[in-house]
């Protein structure tokens, strides 16, 4: 991990090339986070990786409800050299929940981004083939969302089937 | 000719007059007794639950975790060879009992469905575990409860049930199909002729038979 001072240095430098690149820094508990711009996801994670951040770890989706922007998409990069782990966070709204692909950076984003994409709902432009990867195709809804309801249905015994009269049919 | 009742239950006595028999020299009434008692009647549909129900082929198909305790029941420690169980089959069309053995998604329902329409009658089906029977920890929008998508005869609750518990489970199963056929759940749930019978418009032509007449092969 970079220390502070280190995240603060590589943001300055980030903020060298691209001027509204990195929005906010964030270093908690040993771990190091770039909040980037949404719009700058993709060179952003360019140029890091030329930096050294060759290897995209993982890539996940959070939903902040209810801090606005609520989605969140973590890309959890390794430097294999020096063994330096670093976070990457865009947050998009969810009435515009678009970012531009990683998968012509890293072939492993393609699943990922499907999964952040079935469970919360956030569209990756460019990505070559962006469908559901764990529900059904025709399932309405993105189930990870914070306001997406629980699901799932009472328990049924044989002392409460008179209740829900022939719901076997 | 009044038949003579002498007390029969002596094992010896038993032995003695299967020698006679066989010698010859046990004739008319006697002999008419003797053949009484070595016969046992019974109705054939009787026989046939009795053979069914010790002879069940369960389907080889795991969902989860529960299938872990599922391939145990086969193991030494609880040998479920001893009730002539233990011929798991790799093919819907061979097999008479399927055990979900895990959660049903609902991507995986239709599936499970059809895997169960492709059984023939007879046959039974297991919901192993608290998911397969009422989703269990996983009550929420991913998992379907059993019974919602085709008829279950026999519920073992656990999480995942114990070897020991899906023995019970399928010794009830036994007892059910040798007494009481289907206890009306069966009719119940509209099970019958849930068969999927594949039409000539999808039948494929076996690979690698020979034709009629031909006896290259031969």
């Amino acid at each position: 991990m970079p220390d502070a001072t280190g995240l603060e240095l590589l943001a300055q430098d980030l903020r060298d090339a691209d001027a509204d690149a990195v929005l906010d820094t964030l270093h908690f508990r040993d771990r190091a986070t770039l909040i980037v711009n949404p719009a700058r996801v993709r060179p952003t994670l360019e140029w890091l990786k030329a930096r050294g951040y060759g290897f995209l770890a993982s890539l996940h989706g959070v939903d902040y409800y209810p801090d606005e922007p609520r989605l969140g998409v973590l890309y959890d990069l390794l430097d294999m050299d020096s063994v330096d782990r670093l976070t990457v966070k865009a947050r998009v709204p969810t009435d515009q929940p678009e970012l531009e692909s990683v998968v012509p950076v890293w072939r492993a984003a393609d699943v990922q981004e499907r999964e952040v994409y079935d469970m919360f709902g956030v569209v990756f432009e460019g990505h070559p083939d962006l469908r559901r990867i764990l529900m059904p195709e025709d399932y309405e809804g993105y189930p990870q969302r914070r306001d997406f309801p629980m699901g799932g249905e009472p328990v049924l015994f044989t002392y409460n089937e008179g209740q829900v009269p022939r719901w076997y049919e | 000719m009044a038949v003579t009742r002498e007390p029969l239950d002596d094992f010896r006595i038993r032995q003695l007059r299967a020698r006679d028999m066989l010698r010859g020299d046990l004739d008319g009434p006697q002999l008419e007794r003797h053949v009484e008692e070595g016969v046992l009647t019974t109705r054939l549909d009787q026989a046939a639950d009795w053979a069914r129900g010790n002879s069940l082929f369960p389907l080889t198909f795991g969902l989860a975790c529960c299938a872990i305790e599922f391939m145990t029941i086969v193991s030494a420690r609880v040998d479920v060879a001893r009730f002539g169980f233990e011929a798991l089959r790799a093919s819907p069309r061979q097999a008479d009992l399927l055990i979900l053995s895990g959660r049903v998604s609902i991507k995986m329902a239709p599936i499970v469905r059809r895997i169960y329409d492709q059984m023939l009658e007879p046959k039974w089906t297991i919901a192993m575990g608290a998911c397969a029977s009422s989703m269990g920890v996983f009550n929420n929008y991913a998992i379907v409860p059993a019974d919602k998508f085709m008829p279950v005869d026999v519920h073992v609750p656990g999480c995942p049930p114990r070897p020991e518990a899906l023995m019970h489970g399928i010794l009830k199963l036994r007892a059910m199909i040798q007494g009481h056929p289907d206890q009306g759940w069966r009719a119940r749930y509209g099970a019958a002729g849930t068969e999927e019978v594949v039409g000539p418009e999808r039948a494929v032509d076996a690979v690698n038979v020979f034709g009629a007449g031909d006896t290259a092969g031969a």
